[in-house]
């Protein structure tokens, strides 16, 4: 049996008296695409920031890839990684945020070659050449010059993507990744993550698009309060849930 | 405003033609600037008082270029020394050890809390408070004894004086920038498995100097102006050796002229730079305001052309 991608056990998370997880177990298979679902509030994108140790967990276990995030375990102690160590760890992960956060000072190349070449010391040229390739397979072969400034929303998700992809991460994490964008451009940023999914990559998708979950996700789970209210397969979830909560959510947002 | 499209088809369709609103006390306004400006104007060049004779005379004055040297030099050095400390007070101020940042905040406090007079006669006068420095492993051996007196010269009193000072308002005016740029940014850089210095240097910081160069071009011309405060520690500064010059020969206004005409040349200069600098930090939010600018002059120059 291999180890799963994502593994959480009784993962509690508090921001001073307010308890935000209260308990989230999960596991994400390699090559599994998991959406997280749930009202605002719900702790979906505060877990997600947990996985690449953005946030620090309270208690409970949560490893990814077999091993624990921000931590190394030596016999029953615990200790606390190194911040170089946790970088490292994270350059694994590829994370993409609601709001794009795309370095505003640098164009869509500059974006996606800056972690490949200061992080992971890839040679300039081959950076360019990997990113430019990226940023072709997003659609946006005519937009390495441009600053994000200059971009759509649209756009700019998908650099962020690319971005993300040029450090050939083991697991992509997605915050709400097209909440931000007007409905005529949404479908180009979820056109590239099915690709993504396609192509059998790991991925962990905070989203409020039913019909992508429906489609492309292999499970998918309901939070509601900083707890699992209800897991599965989509067709279950979404389309016959158990708990009354899921179903008074998804009649809104259906 | 027609749209494109009305253009393209119909041609243009009919301009408004209206009576335009009068503004009876611009004209009036002007008129009366234009009257002051004339007085004054005639006063500074025909009042025998200003002597421009004598300023013409000075205002190459081998002291007054030394002097003027001795002005830029400082300038440079102690905003040079300010930028560097003010970069990492910043980040100490916003460290979470709350050691590193309390001793931030406490340089601050007291370099912005007591007159940079007083703190160059400080430094002119440290000799008096510690005769004789030791450098070596505190509490143990010593290996160098320099002489205060003969270490701290006027000069280096000044420089540093100056220096220290502006510091402790450069690290306000970073920790601004950096608190301007989007706490989005510092997450997505750490994403990407930067550590914090990286994020810093190569994400924070470069975005933060879009906030930190207006308050910096005005804190160096602010700078070039305070050096003149050197001449109490006898500093031979641009202001110093004009008024050496006009104590023996009394010619005290031309000679503020002179000294007025070179800081005004050396601010001048200073916005040119100043423009540079923001143009290039600017870059990837300003390019499409520039656009816009340059429509907004062609405009102005051919109303007619730009619509």
């Amino acid at each position: 049996m291999s180890t799963p991608m994502v593994l959480a056990e009784g993962v509690h998370k508090r921001f001073g008296r307010n308890e935000v997880l209260k308990g989230i177990d999960l596991e994400v298979a390699a090559g599994e695409v998991m959406c997280l679902l749930g009202p605002s509030g719900s702790g979906k994108s505060t877990f997600l920031r947990c996985i690449n140790h953005l946030e620090k967990i309270n208690s409970g276990r949560l490893s990814v890839d077999g091993e624990l995030v921000g931590y190394r375990q030596e016999g029953e102690r615990l200790h606390e990684l190194r911040e170089s160590e946790v970088s490292r760890k994270r350059a694994e992960i590829g994370m993409v945020f609601q709001h794009f956060n795309l370095f505003g000072h640098m164009t869509a190349l500059e974006n996606t070659t800056c972690a490949p070449i200061r992080v992971k010391g890839i040679p300039r040229d081959q950076a360019r050449a990997r990113a430019s390739e990226l940023l072709g397979r997003v659609g946006l072969s005519d937009k390495l010059g441009a600053y994000p400034a200059q971009l759509s929303g649209g756009q700019k998700q998908r650099v962020a993507i690319a971005r993300a992809l040029a450090m050939e991460p083991k697991l992509m994490l997605f915050d709400e990744p097209t909440s931000a964008l007007d409905p005529e451009l949404v479908g180009d940023v979820l056109d590239a993550m099915k690709q993504l999914a396609r192509d059998g990559m790991t991925m962990v998708v905070v989203t409020h698009e039913m019909g992508f979950a429906r489609e492309v996700a292999d499970s998918v789970v309901f939070m509601d309060g900083g707890l699992v209210v209800e897991s599965g397969p989509p067709e279950q979830v979404i389309t016959s849930p158990q708990h009354e909560r899921t179903r008074s959510f998804l009649s809104k947002v259906l | 405003m027609s749209t494109p499209e009305d253009t393209a088809e119909t041609g243009r369709p009919e301009e408004i033609r209206a009576v335009p609103v009068r503004h009876p006390g611009r004209w009036v306004a002007a008129l009366l600037v234009l009257v002051l400006a004339a007085a004054a104007g005639r006063s500074v060049v025909t009042d025998s008082h200003f002597e421009w004779s004598v300023v013409g005379n000075y205002l190459f004055d081998e002291r007054v270029l030394s002097g003027l040297r001795l002005t830029l030099e400082l300038t440079v050095i102690a905003m040079a020394i300010g930028v560097a400390l003010g970069v990492i007070l910043a980040v100490m101020r916003l460290s979470p050890n709350p050691l590193v940042s309390g001793s931030s905040w406490l340089y601050i406090w007291f370099f912005r809390g007591t007159p940079v007079l007083v703190q160059l006669i400080f430094w002119y006068n440290i000799a008096a408070l510690y005769p004789k420095l030791a450098l070596g492993i505190p509490f143990g051996p010593s290996f160098v004894h320099p002489d205060v007196n003969t270490l701290f010269t006027p000069y280096r009193a000044a420089i540093l004086g100056l220096g220290l000072n502006e510091g402790a308002y450069m690290a306000e005016i970073v920790r601004a920038g950096i608190i301007s740029v989007d706490e989005g940014q510092a997450d997505a850089a750490r994403a990407l498995g930067m550590t914090r210095l990286q994020t810093m240097r190569r994400v924070v910081l470069p975005q933060a100097m879009r906030v930190i160069i207006p308050p910096t071009g005005n804190e160096t011309i602010s700078m070039l102006k305070t050096t003149s405060l050197v001449e109490v520690i006898a500093v031979m500064d641009l202001l110093f050796s004009v008024s050496n010059i006009y104590s023996q020969n009394y010619k005290t206004i031309p000679l503020l002229i002179v000294a007025s005409i070179w800081y005004l040349v050396c601010t001048s200069i200073l916005y040119v730079g100043q423009y540079y600098l923001e143009r290039y930090y600017g870059r990837g939010y300003t390019r499409a305001e520039n656009a816009r600018l340059w429509e907004r002059m062609r405009a102005l120059a051919s109303p007619r052309a730009a619509r």
